[in-house]
């Protein structure tokens, strides 16, 4: 009986933390809060005890994976956006004020990000959020977004196919990496193709693209494959490969699984002569990672890399090896997030406001000299035009351009300027 | 004294009920929607305690089937939020129609009952099959984490059903109201409240009566229940397949509070997570649990908001913590301190009586 009673004094305890907890987090209902407020001390952050304390600063938040397997990617972001938010706080802020960064944690899973993301919006009332990596933590993120009416900017390449009016898309849109780079390939390196992926989103609608393309245009299909993500044995892949001796690999895999296929491809004996690989998810951090020396010669598709020449870039480049060590890297979603961060601060400056509304508005055609080049916010899509290179890696670890567009390319999330994909988009929609 | 006993119960059943039913009015409706799902979380904890606690059989795989319940409900939802068009994912995935085992879950109340049937039927699938064998103990464990391990590599691997990796989510609808606003968010809370108190008092009953007694008979001596004429597989069975509807149910209630569920929610991480929570809170008593599922996520969420880089450590150092110095969980604390107590009167007693005699 005594047991019980103990137990209960427990839960009375515990519901009490409980009601702290909310009340801290909502200092702006004080008069709630007040008769709670005494039950403890809470485990809440201390960030969130000065949301109402709003006049001095704007707040944003931050939510990418800074544990699980997307860490080692979603880090860098991180801290690129980090770096522009003090960059722009030392120039004096926006509309008068400090950016506040509120940092949270996705954890490589996608319900957390929703949750982590519902908490930004309603308990921090934060202005926009920088976040996401994954497909899967953006599509986990988008119905929040669109529900709180708040602002999401997403800094990775995509399969496209999505363009919510809560998302600004600073990364490519398949026609500012995929498409162009197909159309290289065919053009310089011959027209049979191997589709090699991981198993979600992005690689299986990237390859539906690819597959109308090459049949638009000429090219040959000799393979598709998919692995789990996560997935690290590819000898029977390469062997496949070995038989059907494509041209070109067109490679989506993501994480991991590029380290053991390119150590493994290498193993095979299969040379960056014999068979190209083109990657659109391998930039300079995920080298680091898989070894130059094995996948020295291979290509990949993006818009930016460490080695782009512009003086933004320059100046880009030195500011991140300072605040993060010389060994420190530089790559195309970690620079699509470092201008996400002022595109829209610029947004805001332009609007006057905060209000998700204004600045969705204000956001229309706002161009910004990005270490990229420069990038202008498309007001159909909310996507940015960006010019398309393809590289090659060098031995050193870096990328060097190949090749590029004459000019930055209007983003194209549905493909509707393409004939071949009128079938796609229609089926997706 | 029973009669007493019963009436405690009751009065600090009812004050916590009570507690939870006025949350709402002190809470956010941001921390109330994440007090729906621990809740959820407690009842999956409820009947893993039944299992675990109570008969003894410890399973590191339900997370497939509050997977499976949470998979029912979002599969509606889905269609639902479509419109009876074919979900995107599908038409990526190169899907012309919508498949045939979707099709039944066009229907709420089906949906809602497959939700549970479904993990019900393959627990009791396997669990007839392993423990007329009798297989028990950690093969019957490795057994259950080998049906996670190949059940969430078939939910990821077929994508055009299941969404793949990204899971289902962006729901819109539920009977034609909308599933993210307060208002709704506010019921599916109190329904949630409810399927707490409902499955806590008729599991209390279980264990309290006869039946209770048997099962807990099979967890200290197997051997001994057999040969006085009762079959333990027969038991172990009821209660395993009852604790994964149980899960099937919470998995229902959390997909309808958090609007996502992905592999990773019902993976072998999240399953050993979901012995943490009955170990953590003190299994066999049934509130422990609650406890512990409501503490631990509770930790969780407030770890990482407060230390985002570093909450993950602070969550290992209180599970090892709690191991090292409380093997009973937290219920456990207070058990023993109880019993100081009763010693320290007892020899205060004795000392009465000694005095008394010096006299």
């Amino acid at each position: 009986m005594k047991k019980k009673l103990t137990l209960f004094m427990l839960m009375l305890l515990f519901t009490l933390v409980m009601a702290a907890c909310s009340a801290a987090d909502n200092a702006a209902n004080a008069d709630k809060a007040e008769e709670t407020n005494e039950a403890k001390p809470t485990e809440t952050g201390s960030e969130t005890e000065t949301a109402t304390e709003e006049s001095d600063t704007i707040k944003v938040g931050i939510l990418h994976s800074l544990s699980g397997t997307m860490a080692i990617s979603e880090t860098s972001v991180h801290q690129a956006e980090l770096l522009a938010i003090k960059e722009i706080n030392e120039n004096g802020g926006v509309l008068g004020k400090q950016i506040e960064p509120v940092i949270e944690d996705g954890a490589s899973d996608w319900p957390t990000f929703a949750e982590k993301a519902n908490k930004l919006l309603q308990q921090d009332q934060v202005a926009t959020i920088f976040g996401g990596w994954t497909s899967a933590s953006r599509k986990a993120m988008l119905p929040v977004v669109e529900e709180n009416n708040g602002l999401l900017f997403y800094p990775v390449q995509y399969e496209g196919m999505e363009a919510s009016p809560n998302i600004f898309y600073t990364g490519a849109a398949p026609n500012q990496q995929i498409v162009p780079a197909v159309n290289w390939l065919l053009e310089n390196k011959g027209s049979s193709f191997f589709l090699l992926g991981s198993d979600y989103v992005f690689p299986r609608t990237a390859n539906a693209a690819i597959k109308a393309q090459l049949e638009a245009e000429g090219g040959e299909l000799t393979g598709e494959e998919y692995t789990p993500l996560g997935h690290t044995d590819y000898n029977t892949i390469i062997a496949k490969i070995k038989s059907e001796n494509p041209d070109v690999i067109f490679n989506t895999l993501n994480g991991d699984s590029n380290v053991a296929f390119f150590k493994q491809l290498n193993d095979a004996g299969i040379s960056s002569d014999d068979i190209t690989v083109l990657s659109v998810s391998v930039a300079e951090e995920e080298i680091k990672g898989i070894g130059a020396d094995v996948i020295a010669g291979h290509l990949t598709s993006w818009n930016y890399y460490q080695t782009t020449d512009t003086p933004e870039n320059e100046e880009f480049v030195a500011n991140y090896k300072a605040e993060y060590g010389e060994d420190a890297v530089t790559a195309d979603p970690i620079e699509a997030g470092y201008f996400g961060v002022y595109l829209w601060a610029q947004a805001v400056e332009a609007a006057g406001t905060t209000d998700v509304d204004a600045v969705r508005e204000a956001a229309k055609g706002i161009t910004f000299d990005a270490p990229n080049g420069t990038v202008t916010i498309d007001g159909d899509n909310q996507h940015v035009y960006k010019t398309v290179r393809i590289g090659e890696v060098q031995s050193d670890g870096l990328i060097n351009e190949v090749w590029s567009s004459d000019e930055p390319i209007k983003p194209d999330p549905y493909l509707e300027e393409y004939e071949w994909a009128s079938e796609l988009s229609e089926s997706l929609e | 004294m029973i009669s007493q006993k019963l009436f405690n119960n009751r009065i600090i059943f009812s004050v916590i009920l009570i507690l939870l039913l006025f949350a709402p009015l002190f809470l956010t409706d941001f921390r109330l929607n994440l007090l729906g799902k621990f809740l959820a979380f407690a009842i999956l904890a409820i009947g893993l305690d039944l299992l675990w606690g109570y008969t003894g059989v410890l399973s590191l795989g339900h997370g497939i089937f509050f997977g499976l319940g949470a998979y029912a409900m979002a599969m509606y939802l889905k269609l639902e939020a479509t419109g009876g068009q074919l979900p995107d994912f599908m038409a990526w995935s190169g899907m012309s129609e919508l498949p045939l085992i979707w099709i039944p879950f066009q229907y709420p109340i089906v949906a809602i009952a497959l939700g549970i049937l479904i993990p019900a039927a393959i627990a009791f699938f396997l669990g007839y099959l392993t423990f007329r064998n009798r297989i028990s103990g950690v093969y019957f464990t490795i057994l259950s984490q080998a049906l996670v391990l190949v059940l969430v590599t078939l939910f990821v691997g077929a994508q055009n059903l299941t969404g793949g990796t990204s899971g289902l989510t962006n729901f819109k609808t539920l009977f034609g109201y909308s599933v993210n606003s307060p208002a709704s968010q506010m019921v599916f809370y109190f329904i949630t409240v409810g399927v707490l108190a409902i499955i806590f008092i008729s599991c209390r009953i279980l264990v309290k009566g006869r039946f209770g007694k048997v099962l807990v008979g099979i967890r200290d001596g197997e051997n001994r229940m057999r040969f006085l004429g009762y079959n333990p597989s027969t038991y172990k069975t009821f209660v395993y397949t009852l604790s994964a509807a149980i899960a099937g149910i919470a998995g229902m209630l959390f997909v309808l509070q958090v609007g996502i569920i992905s592999p990773t929610m019902i993976g072998i991480i999240p399953s050993i997570e979901m012995v943490l929570w009955v170990a953590l809170g003190g299994r066999g008593t049934l509130i422990g649990p609650v406890i512990g599922a409501v503490f631990v996520n509770a930790a969780k969420t407030g770890f990482s908001e407060s230390y985002p880089e570093f909450w993950t450590y602070f969550l290992g150092l209180m599970f090892v913590l709690v191991v090292v110095f409380l093997p009973k969980g937290i219920t456990g604390l207070f058990t023993k301190w109880k019993e100081r107590r009763q010693k320290q009167n007892d020899t205060a007693s004795i000392e009465v009586s000694k005095s008394y005699s010096r006299l």
